[in-house]
């Protein structure tokens, strides 16, 4: 809401500074958005008269005119506006002045532009006809017959006088953020009521009684509601209309406001509206068919021109204004074309009416038309405003004589807006806010709001003004007793009592992960949690995996963030082809979020979240087992050892011979661990090079995508303590030429079968492929280590074991020892 | 005898003077005191002495073979010494030349942010909770107190399944399910991602973090709120911070306050980064407005509590003076690795 403090002072007294108004208000509840002092930055700036105008000796285009400043000869000024005339009242920045500019075509500046005399073409100029822009005017509230050229004044003025005293251009313009819960403060009187609460004054209400009204309304004009969507209309007239250009003053304080000044008529609508918080409309009474106001929702599919020009088209749910025979205006939003008042009008009907917010809001979205009336009405207004907003306009029609008015009105409320009565504790309020006021001070809190209090002892019975719609229960007391003790003065305590704080296991597995992998050299990104549903195909899921089973969002930003996530990956592969483009060599990252699947169990649920964590890593160093030792390393660090990574060769997001399937086994109690079903963790692999290309990954990429849910589900923190070994440990290498197709996995396996108890550790030392082995072969050489816990183990026994994995090895996978 | 110990011991100190290696001390040893050496030779002939002779004689060589064993053993040490420090003179390196990479990763600044702003509820016995991002209309708006037509639930405001589930737009719906889980006393906060209708430009990004937290407990005022607020700006940006609490409005709290920081770029005196008010808006909070209580199915003659709400993003760009939001998001490396 923008407050000019200036028209604010009309209606209440104000002798504070405007920062300390301000600060004031910011603590009472209205936020302060921009405060800006107007009219200042002028400096030897004059009223002037043009007293004769000769044309310039070498410049078409210019003209020179000689202006009276109040001074004992007038001075020559140049000037190339075409608007100015002999006898015209205009502003002169005299030489050595400021005005707040921009001047035309630069961008304005700070502490305004200084104006020095000089010579244009050849002919002396003492200073500076302005325009509203030159003086500091935005555009969009200069009225329209004065946007090209010189401001010229309407009205008497002294020439020489100061310009911005005689215009009574200084004034402070503080734009507040109003909150949705009090549209009241959309309205300067509802701005008046918070500033006197704020400052401890009162409110002195506008004058809304006319003194020479002639006729009655209802001779002019019915009104019939046919729609519940409207709670009230009130209609007057006022005839005589002469439509012109309204006082200076009354111009002023709307471009003040940030409003454009239309015409007397239309000016003083608007002028009211920002009083009252009141949206009024005025038609013609000659457009209106059979002098008859009908309130009806519109004909489906009707096309209808409002006030703009536009043709509209209309629902069956839009609210509209009817005569007898069409529509004249859209209710609430815009009036139409067909009713607009023009210079001829001479009756015109005043409309006050009240229609609901939603119905309005609806309707003004619908159509794409948001006006300063359908956004006051979206938010609730007091139908009991009506009247008086009506007479307002009356009042200050006659005021400047634009016309004169009929008497009475013509009002159909059917169901009158009552006062409610909300009842409060002393006690309560005392208790929720942690101070100790007395009865008295909450009293006079609520007084100064406009308030009635009755009630005795600790009950308050506080019965707001109706434009409070906002007070409905004792918090809401609670709240208004708050702000004007101010929140500031509210003491700071700890509250009582001890919590323990805790946070869920999954969480803690998460916050490890994340640190792991962050240790292994991992950055963590976040991505989107909606995505295109493209992914999937840019990653060669099957037609119909359940990676397809998509959640999707009805009124998405775009395609591209369209579908929750079921996967993480495509979110990284963007990720590592925006690094990969931006030259970024080599790439280590992670992320843990949530993926979503359609709940096929209960489709009117909610969709099941699961935790997940993609890895990608491309660069130097990066490669498949780096990935594999990362991530064996992460489980290892959750506790999940009993790791398997088998061959997957159908899986289209990777590289068919660089993709395995990450395994572990069930957790069981009581039966042999070796008979636990495997559960797959995730799968990992280099992605295959469709997938990068997609990607514009232009280099090999690895990546994975672990179920987070299920790591959870296996994840085992409690640590155990093993005892040192106490007996030394033997070592014995063997090398095996086996296949290209064998599988260290598979040759692990049987040693560790084989070697039982003794064999503490397998590690793979080298594996070689070259002439000495043969095509198609290739030489893996493992160093085995053997320990007994409880004795020094002698050569025997470790032969014995030895020689059995070796028997193991030729019986089963008929693989022998290479000769070396 | 005694001159050819006196000999002896002359011709060891020359040679040992002259050596240059360990090798020539070591034969000058074996030439003196080897199993063959001159001393060993004379001390072997002594037993055809007389024993005053003998005495005399052995007295005499013992002395003189201590003396050689001195001398050796220093010469060996000296040698030694020599040689460990051409070897330290060989081996010296440039010590200015780059350490080898070793790269800790870096946790994304949203994660840093919502940690650092965890471990100070945690400080104060706030326990973690945590709900879907995918959640009910009932629990996002109509369970807070939101209006039936508030403009923050159409289409063109919030994301959308089917009428009743939707993306949520707040953390807020954490305070429904722990409401609807638990019994006061309760003392929780709950970070997540939350979801709004927003084209990404400089300042906005359709998905973004929150920070809520709930207290309810019997006898909570409007003052713990202000204490709980106050100490968590303390702590998050240092204990010069002075708060500022402002009347505002929020459907599911009654009475609602904005809370200001101090400006903890300029300390109040005003800057760039609050905009030359020192001041910087940081949550909205409020006592918990009783139609929110009720839903939990909580006395609200007996309870009373307090909420608030935060935004993620807000604060990590004002910490960090990231001036993009979609920065977060890009997850360029050379963006995300500056928070190490």
């Amino acid at each position: 809401m923008i407050v000019s403090l200036e028209w604010l002072k009309d209606y209440t007294d104000l002798n504070v500074s405007p920062e300390e108004f301000c600060e004031k208000m910011i603590m009472s509840g209205s936020n302060l958005e921009t405060m800006e002092h107007v009219g200042a930055d002028m400096e030897k700036v004059v009223v002037g008269k043009i007293t004769k105008i000769e044309k310039h000796p070498d410049a078409d285009k210019l003209v020179v005119c000689k202006v009276d400043v109040g001074e004992a000869e007038p001075i020559q000024i140049v000037t190339g506006a075409p608007n100015v005339f002999e006898g015209a009242l205009v502003p002169v920045a005299l030489d050595g002045s400021r005005i707040p500019g921009p001047l035309h075509g630069q961008p304005k500046k700070e502490g305004g532009v200084k104006i020095k005399a000089g010579k244009l073409r050849g002919v002396e100029s003492c200073g500076m006809l302005c325009s509203f822009g030159e003086l500091g005017f935005q555009d969009k509230v200069v009225p329209v017959n004065q946007r090209d050229g010189i401001w010229i004044l309407n009205g008497e003025y002294e020439p020489g006088a100061d310009f911005a005293q005689a215009l009574e251009l200084d004034d402070y313009i503080i734009d507040f953020e109003i909150t949705p819960n009090r549209p009241d403060c959309l309205s300067m009187l509802g701005m008046a009521r918070e500033t006197a609460a704020t400052f401890d004054e009162k409110v002195s209400y506008p004058d809304t009684t006319c003194l020479n009204e002639t006729d009655k309304a209802e001779d002019y004009i019915s009104v019939e509601i046919k729609s519940d969507l409207c709670k009230r209309y009130v209609a007057r007239v006022v005839k005589d209309v002469k439509v012109e250009d309204s006082p200076w003053w009354l111009q002023r304080r709307l471009i003040h406001a940030g409003m454009r000044p239309i015409n007397n008529i239309v000016d003083i609508t608007n002028f009211v509206m920002l009083e009252y918080g009141q949206p009024l409309h005025a038609f013609d009474i000659n457009s209106v068919e059979g002098r008859k106001i009908v309130v009806d929702t519109a004909e489906e599919g009707e096309k209808f021109v409002t006030l703009d020009g536009t043709e509209r088209t209309l629902d069956d749910r839009m609210l509209m204004i009817h005569d007898a025979e069409k529509s004249i205006a859209v209710a609430g939003v815009m009036g139409g074309l067909n009713s607009e008042i023009e210079e001829t009008t001479k009756t015109v009907i005043v409309e006050s009416a009240n229609f609901l917010g939603n119905s309005v809001r609806t309707t003004a979205k619908r159509l794409g038309l948001r006006t300063e009336a359908s956004a006051r009405y979206e938010k609730g207004i007091d139908p009991n405003l009506c009247h008086d907003a009506a007479d307002r306009v009356c009042r200050l029609i006659e005021l400047i004589g634009a016309g004169t008015v009929v008497g009475g009105s013509v009002d159909v409320y059917p169901a009158p807006e009552k006062a409610r009565t909300v009842e409060g504790r002393v006690s309560r309020i005392n208790k929720v806010l942690g101070i100790e006021i007395s009865r008295e001070q909450m009293v006079r809190y609520f007084e100064s709001l406009e308030m009635k209090v009755e009630g005795e002892g600790d009950r308050l019975l506080v019965t707001p003004p109706t434009v409070r719609q906002d007070i409905e229960i004792e918090e809401d007391l609670i709240e208004e007793v708050a702000r004007l003790y101010g929140y500031d003065k509210l003491p700071v305590t700890i509250p009582k009592g001890n919590n323990e704080a805790s946070q869920s296991y999954e969480r803690d597995v998460k916050d490890l992960a994340r640190e792991t992998m962050c240790a292994m050299g991992a950055d963590e990104i976040q991505t989107y949690s909606f995505v295109s549903p493209k992914g999937v195909d840019n990653i060669r899921i099957d037609e119909d995996s359940w990676e397809r089973a998509f959640v999707r969002i009805l009124n998405p930003l775009g395609e591209d963030t369209s579908v929750m996530r079921t996967v993480l990956t495509p979110g990284m592969l963007e990720v590592l082809g925006r690094n990969y483009s931006r030259n970024i060599e080599s790439v280590r990252a992670f992320e843990i979020g949530n993926t979503f699947m359609q709940n096929l169990m209960d489709p009117e649920g909610l969709p099941i979240e699961s935790d997940a964590m993609s890895v990608g890593i491309y660069g130097k160093d990066n490669d498949f087992f780096t990935l594999k030792g990362m991530i064996t390393e992460l489980l290892s660090k959750l506790g999940i050892r009993d790791v398997e990574f088998t061959a997957e060769r159908e899986y289209g997001t990777y590289h068919p011979g660089r993709c395995a399937r990450i395994l572990t086994r069930e957790k069981v109690t009581g039966r042999n661990p070796e008979e636990a079903e495997w559960v797959e963790l995730g799968i990992m692999g280099e992605f295959h090079p469709d997938v990068t290309e997609k990607y514009g990954i232009g280099t090999r990429c690895c990546g994975a995508e672990l179920m987070l849910n299920v790591i959870t589900e296996m994840a085992d923190m409690e640590k155990v303590y093993y005892p040192l070994p106490k007996y030394p440990a033997t070592s014995r290498d063997i090398a095996l030429v086996v296949d290209e197709e064998m599988t260290v996995g598979e040759i692990q396996k049987v040693i560790r079968k084989a070697g039982g108890k003794l064999l503490k550790k397998i590690e793979l030392f080298d594996v070689y492929r070259g002439p000495q082995v043969g095509e198609n072969k290739k030489s893996v050489a493992f160093a085995l280590t053997y320990r007994h816990d409880d004795k020094t183990l002698t050569d025997e026994d470790v032969n014995a074991v030895h020689n059995k994995i070796l028997t193991n090895l030729k019986e089963k996978l008929d693989v022998v020892l290479r000769d070396i | 005898m005694q001159e050819r110990l006196k000999k002896i011991l002359e011709e060891s100190k020359e040679q040992l003077k002259k050596a240059s290696s360990l090798q020539e001390a070591e034969e000058t040893r074996i030439k003196v005191l080897g199993k063959k050496g001159e001393l060993t030779e004379i001390l072997r002939s002594m037993g055809k002495l007389s024993p005053e002779e003998r005495k005399e004689l052995g007295q005499a060589a013992n002395q003189v073979r201590a003396e050689v064993e001195k001398m050796l053993a220093d010469t060996v040490n000296e040698l030694k010494e020599k040689a460990r420090e051409a070897k330290f003179k060989a081996e010296t390196i440039d010590v200015t030349e780059p350490g080898k990479d070793f790269k800790l990763g870096t946790k994304h600044p949203i994660t840093i942010t919502i940690e650092e702003i965890a471990k100070v509820f945690k400080s104060m016995g706030f326990s973690l909770a945590e709900g879907p991002e995918v959640e009910t209309v009932f629990n996002n708006f109509d369970a807070l107190n939101a209006d039936p037509y508030h403009p923050a639930r159409d289409w063109t405001d919030t994301f959308y399944i089917n009428d009743e589930i939707l993306l949520r737009t707040q953390t807020s719906p954490v305070q429904v399910r722990t409401l609807l889980s638990q019994k006061p006393p309760i003392r929780v906060f709950a970070p997540g991602r939350c979801f709004r209708c927003d084209t990404p430009d400089a300042t906005h990004s359709p998905m973004f973090h929150q920070v809520e937290g709930l207290v309810v407990d019997e006898g909570i005022t409007m003052a713990d709120l202000k204490g709980v607020l106050d100490s968590f700006a303390k702590q998050m940006f240092g204990s010069d911070t002075r708060t500022k609490f402002r009347p505002h409005h929020f459907p599911f709290t009654e009475p609602s306050a904005e809370m200001d920081v101090s400006c903890f770029k300029c300390g109040g005196k005003g800057c760039r980064v609050c905009k030359g008010s020192g001041w910087i808006e940081i949550l909205g909070c409020g006592m918990v407005h009783p139609n929110v209580l009720k839903v939990g199915g909580v006395d609200t003659e007996k309870y009373t509590g307090f909420a608030f709400g935060m935004g993620v993003e807000r604060i990590a760009m004002l910490k960090y003076g990231i001036d993009d939001i979609r920065l977060l998001y890009e997850n360029d490396m050379r963006f995300i690795e500056q928070f190490k």
